[in-house]
């Protein structure tokens, strides 16, 4: 079996596990992986600018909020219809991403990093000072009768399972795909050289925008879709602990790889849940997790598997 | 061909050459010497567009390239090795490969001609780049110019830091490169090296171009290298 057809057959039997486990899992559970699959699109959004170009944001909660609050006001304030406002949400976060990119990618390391967080405080106050319309902290709800696609009521659980399904799906693959193409390798000549990589040839500026536009464009959808599926928006979305969150997956989870950043969402998501109904002190539980996965597993789950014993996990 | 005219560049505030003149033919290898901090590698930078270029033209083939974007220089068919090889160490060799032959859209036949010249690197397709041995990169960083297809070749120290066998592997490597009709530029310490391959020496001191001159000559009159390089 090639490194090709594994890496096939790795994805689609996650991807089957998980629409099988839709009709095996118990109610709680089938709520938390919905949830689990959105969130870790989310990540694999800004694995997409970290793990595969090395850029480390941490201002994506902006990126995600855009998609949030693009189909939220639509759908609350302009009548538009689910699928549309899914668009539209999707169309505001790659419009702020390469507004972002164009002015981020000015700078490099450490000055990249604080650009990108002073433009999602910048995000976050916007919306607190929008509040009339957005509702600031206490955000709003989607009204049940209006998160309807094609007749299907995304409220309704295997509905809304089968929808963060389809769209953790689809950026597994994308994304998957993409690492097999030039433009995939290129991200990660960057990440490993960029002077070497401008050597031979590349526009790497042009790499690096493509990759913030692409991270925030799937960002958005993870957005976006969080909201239509779970009626809430919020500006909680957009603090800087959702930008502190994804980064986090991914480095549990591994970094530029394909399925680590939904093994990092799913095992912070539980490690989370489990240790809340232990303590109150749940964070330092998850804080010593943290610590240990990081003296023993650089490279995160999914990277340490890949170090060790399958070389070919893309 | 590659000519350099009046060309002047440094970092910043730091200007570091001053006026240079320089030119390399098809089929030749170019020799650049001087002593520590003269400009060697600068010179290799301002080719490139890696530094700060404040006067004079870079001209390939008759094409003022000057004002390009750093980027553009491989495009044109300018094939840079840096002192220090590196390479994307994280990938295998066939994929440091197969990223220097996307660049100008090489394909199979260019691999295979690259491939050939380096059969080593044949056996260690699959072997992450930084698990291989000093040649062994060195090879590496040679092979993944060398899909480039260049038509101009900058080498700086290609053999620095390796084992006598493997420094004559490059060796052959380059000379089959001028042989191919390449103008090779060559920055290198070892001048038994520079003695045995060039064609022509230019001498590089404090950032201005001095003699140019055919390697026969220092073959038997050494005063310029005890004058430039002070052996």
């Amino acid at each position: 079996m090639s490194a090709a057809q594994k890496s096939l057959a790795l994805h689609l039997g996650l991807i089957g596990g998980l629409f099988a486990l839709a009709f095996i899992l118990p109610t709680y559970h089938h709520g938390n992986f919905a949830r689990i699959m959105v969130l870790a699109t989310y990540a694999i959004g800004y694995n997409v600018l970290f793990g595969y170009t090395g850029l480390l944001s941490l201002g994506h909660a902006m990126f995600f909020a855009a998609g949030m609050y693009g189909m939220g006001l639509a759908m609350q304030y302009g009548g538009v219809p689910a699928l549309p406002a899914l668009f539209l949400g999707i169309i505001a976060a790659t419009i702020l991403a390469a507004v972002v990119a164009v002015l981020a990618l000015r700078t490099i390391g450490v000055a990249f990093m604080i650009v990108t967080l002073m433009f999602a405080q910048t995000g976050f106050l916007t919306i607190l000072y929008f509040g009339e319309w957005t509702r600031g902290d206490e955000g709003f709800v989607l009204q049940q009768k209006v998160r309807q696609i094609a007749g299907l009521d995304l409220s309704d659980p295997m509905t809304r399972y089968l929808a963060a399904w389809v769209l953790f799906s689809v950026a597994l693959l994308a994304t998957a795909r993409m690492m097999h193409v030039a433009f995939g390798g290129v991200l990660v000549a960057i990440r490993e050289n960029e002077e070497r990589t401008r050597m031979l040839g590349y526009n790497v500026f042009a790499h690096k925008f493509a990759a913030v536009v692409i991270s925030g464009a799937i960002a958005g959808a993870a957005g976006a879709a969080y909201g239509l599926l779970f009626g809430y928006v919020g500006a909680t979305f957009a603090s800087v602990q959702y930008s502190i969150f994804p980064l986090l997956w991914v480095l549990l989870g591994g970094a530029g790889t394909t399925i680590g950043p939904f093994i990092g969402a799913l095992f912070m998501f539980y490690l989370i849940d489990y240790s809340s109904g232990l303590t109150s002190a749940y964070m330092l539980i998850a804080g010593v997790a943290l610590v240990l996965l990081t003296l023993f597993a650089r490279a995160g789950i999914a990277g340490e598997i890949k170090r060790r014993w399958a070389p070919w996990l893309p | 061909m590659l000519r350099l005219e009046k060309v002047s560049a440094g970092y910043g505030p730091v200007q570091v050459l001053y006026d240079l003149d320089l030119e390399a033919k098809p089929g030749e290898i170019l020799c650049l010497l001087g002593r520590n901090g003269a400009g060697k590698t600068t010179t290799m930078r301002a080719i490139m567009g890696l530094c700060d270029r404040t006067n004079g033209r870079v001209m390939l083939g008759g094409t003022d390239i000057s004002a390009l974007p750093a980027h553009e220089a491989p495009r044109q068919g300018i094939g840079y090795i840096p002192q220090g090889r590196r390479l994307f160490t994280e990938m295998t060799v066939a994929e440091n490969i197969e990223i220097g032959l996307m660049t100008r859209k090489k394909g199979k036949a260019t691999r295979e001609r690259v491939l050939d010249m380096f059969p080593r690197l044949r056996e260690r397709l699959d072997q992450r780049a930084e698990t291989l041995s000093g040649g062994e990169q060195q090879m590496l960083a040679t092979a993944r110019a060398l899909c480039l297809e260049p038509s101009v070749l900058l080498l700086d120290e290609p053999t620095e830091g390796l084992q006598p066998s493997m420094i004559q592997l490059i060796r052959d490597a380059v000379v089959t490169m001028k042989d191919q009709g390449v103008a090779v530029v060559l920055v290198e310490q070892r001048l038994d090296a520079v003695l045995s391959i060039a064609d022509r020496v230019a001498f590089i001191e404090n950032g201005h171009g001095r003699e140019v001159v055919d390697a026969e000559v220092l073959r038997t009159d050494t005063s310029l290298l005890e004058k430039y390089v002070g052996v």
